[in-house]
């Protein structure tokens, strides 16, 4: 079984995932280790690691600055790939997947990057920018490697194209609570509430619910109503916040962000 | 590698694709819209009223058949400096007569017809010179359609009067601060804001890039300039030009010109990118020559990127072509061979600019500017018994500023 899959099924009848989500590299290599090998014991269940993108197109400003320090901080895929080995150096059981855009796979090549990416202990990929019409360029190599393709569902995901969209899916399903990019809006629990019942009904694979989950609060609920909650521009302000005026972190960096995490699960728990 | 087609002019197949190039990576979010866009371009096809009220409009408010020009001075200028026999007749297809004063205009009132019809009721667009902004703008007066024109921040600064036709003609211009606030930055933005707004809002792209189907829909719109031009040739000289001259940013006059010609095997076809300060700085925007195929922006093309494709800034003293990707179908035309990519620089555009002002009394946009660069060189290599068509996709009253500045003038 998968890690993703294990830790579902443990979670199973208790209570939902928490999927925390935090650019790697940001704002350095260090500080991103630190923070990584620190979230699961603070409550994170699953872990999305952002592969920096010049240009991304699904992400507000919050996460677009986030790339960019991370960038500057001299991010790049293999090194993202070195990150995860340092963090499965000591963490052999808490899922790990990558979430970005193409062109830095395309870059780096697909066979190499999936192979590379199993060997480092990733378990999932999100491609934000490939959607089921384009994946066949990388679902072979994925598939061969063990990486699940965790695909997002949109409200614009109609029930006729609904089953296009799932079954190219494995690992868990990523439903795009809100019509827009990366922390501009927040989900209501009435769209949650029509909209979940609406895809189970063509899927078996859990349901992780993000882009406009911020608080406490808002993620204990979409944990109730799907299968797990994802923050990340929530986490990644926080980060942002305790930065220095030239973007570096403080001796209290790592300890804000994990505080907020903290948070998040101990409300999921409650 | 490539196998030679039978026909150039088949792209794109059933997934928006020219040869590997093209594709529509989009978030989920937006790829139901997207294919609601393609079923509506497609259906428009075969719409008498929508094609016949399309046409009108070209007629009537853009005023086509922009006129073929045959560039005397021009061509006498040339010649004075070739070699004896050499230097082609030259002839500008002058798309900068257009009302809104570029080649724009043609695309953009088929996209809104298509908006209309879609049942869209927010009009959104991206835009470098401004020349798409203005011409966006314009057909939102017409059709009395909300529109709001994302422009980078440094663009805003460079082509201020275009911003303030935009604000004239009830259009808001959100400036983008994100990059290095240009043409890429802009197209980002409005990507973003159509995720968020995609139920009522149409994306007018501005060039023959983006998701599947805006490569296609926006060149067949911009073909009138290559069908025209062949009827017009026909009637000034009976014949075939035997070559064809285009700047090159995302591609949309380009296309425009070449698609009707592409399967002409006697007419040669020239691309023309910026050169921005050299090919051998970083400081251009030819992805073509320099770049390599990637994704971005929805489709797959030829990039300016660096070794960990993280997408380069494109330079060039042109908004319009200060982009670091070309579109899918040049990217194809590149790769098989049948369109040649060549450039200009920064001060190639500006010798031009001034030379056609002075020769032909028509001031250039910078970025046809850059083609009558690169179709200088080309008429001097040429018999005198050739013919070139350039394309003189824009006017340069937009860019007096930027050039006075550049030629130390104060205004």
């Amino acid at each position: 079984m998968s890690r993703i899959a294990a830790r579902f099924e443990s979670l199973k009848g208790s209570r939902g995932a928490l999927v925390t989500y935090l650019q790697a590299y940001d704002p350095d290599p260090a500080t991103s280790l630190a923070i990584l090998r620190g979230l699961p014991g603070a409550g994170a269940d699953i872990l999305e690691i952002g592969m920096p993108f010049t240009d991304p197109m699904a992400d507000g400003p919050s996460i677009q600055l986030s790339a960019q320090r991370a960038l500057k901080a001299g991010a790049t895929l293999s090194r993202v790939l070195a990150l995860v080995r340092d963090f499965r150096a000591e963490d052999a059981t808490t899922p790990v997947v990558l979430m970005g855009y193409y062109n830095p796979i395309l870059t780096y090549g697909i066979a190499r990057f999936c192979t590379e990416a199993a060997s480092s202990g990733v378990d999932g990929l999100i491609i934000v920018d490939v959607p089921p019409e384009e994946a066949d360029e990388i679902e072979p190599d994925a598939r061969a490697h063990g990486l699940d393709l965790i695909r997002l569902v949109a409200p614009t995901t109609d029930d006729a194209r609904l089953p296009r969209v799932l079954a190219a899916t494995s690992g868990f399903v990523y439903y795009v609570a809100i019509l827009g990019i990366t922390g501009t809006k927040s989900a209501t629990r009435e769209s949650l509430t029509a909209e979940i019942p609406r895809i189970r009904a063509h899927t078996d694979l859990p349901l992780v619910i993000g882009f406009g989950i911020r608080t406490p609060a808002q993620a204990a609920e979409a944990a109730s109503i799907g299968d797990g909650a994802a923050v990340g521009t929530a986490l990644v302000d926080v980060l942002a916040g305790s930065l220095d005026e030239q973007g570096r972190a403080k001796p209290d960096t790592v300890r804000k962000v994990l505080d907020a995490v903290r948070a998040l699960a101990e409300e999921i728990r409650r | 590698m490539n196998e030679i087609p039978n026909s150039f002019r088949q792209g794109p197949d059933s997934r928006g694709r020219f040869g590997q190039f093209g594709g529509r990576f989009v978030a989920e979010t937006l790829m139901p819209l997207i294919l609601e866009v393609e079923a509506a371009y497609e259906s428009s096809k075969t719409d008498q009223a929508f094609q016949d009220e399309w046409r009108r409009l070209l007629t009537d408010y853009v005023g086509r058949p922009s006129p073929l020009w045959f560039a005397e001075r021009v061509t006498a200028h040339v010649r004075k400096t070739a070699a004896p026999g050499k230097g082609a007749k030259i002839y500008f297809k002058r798309d900068e007569l257009n009302h809104t004063g570029a080649h724009k205009i043609n695309a953009v009132l088929g996209q809104i017809l298509l908006a209309k019809k879609m049942g869209k009721t927010r009009i959104i667009a991206e835009t470098g010179a401004g020349q798409h902004g203005v011409a966006t703008a314009t057909a939102c007066a017409l059709f009395d359609l909300p529109c709001t024109v994302f422009m980078g921040a440094t663009d805003v600064e460079r082509q201020q009067p275009n911003v303030f036709r935009m604000k004239l003609l009830g259009a808001e211009v959100r400036p983008v601060t994100a990059g290095a606030g240009t043409l890429k930055d802009a197209m980002n933005e409005a990507l973003r804001y159509w995720v968020a707004n995609v139920t009522d809002t149409y994306y007018c792209i501005g060039t023959v890039a983006g998701p599947h189907p805006y490569p296609m829909m926006v060149r067949d719109f911009q073909s009138v300039i290559g069908e025209e031009t062949r009827v017009q040739m026909q009637a000034a000289e009976g014949r075939l030009p035997d070559a064809l001259v285009a700047a090159i940013g995302g591609g949309s006059n380009a296309m425009g010109l070449f698609y009707p010609f592409l399967d002409d095997s006697s007419v040669e076809m020239f691309g023309v990118e910026a050169a921005g300060r050299g090919l051998d700085t970083h400081e251009h925007a030819a992805s073509l020559s320099k770049g390599r195929p990637g994704v971005l922006h929805g489709n797959r093309m030829y990039l300016l990127q660096d070794d960990d494709g993280q997408v380069q800034e494109a330079h060039s003293i042109s908004a319009g072509l200060d982009y670091p990707g070309v579109g899918p179908e040049h990217s194809w035309l590149h790769e098989i061979g049948r369109v040649q990519y060549v450039s200009a620089t920064d001060d190639d555009a500006l010798d031009a600019f001034q030379l056609c002002s002075r020769l032909e009394g028509i001031i250039p946009a910078l970025e046809p500017a850059h083609a009558l660069a690169a179709t200088l060189r080309l008429a001097a290599d040429m018999d005198a018994d050739k013919i070139i068509v350039m394309n003189m996709c824009g006017r340069g009253d937009k860019d007096i500023f930027t050039v006075a500045k550049l030629l130390g003038e104060r205004l």
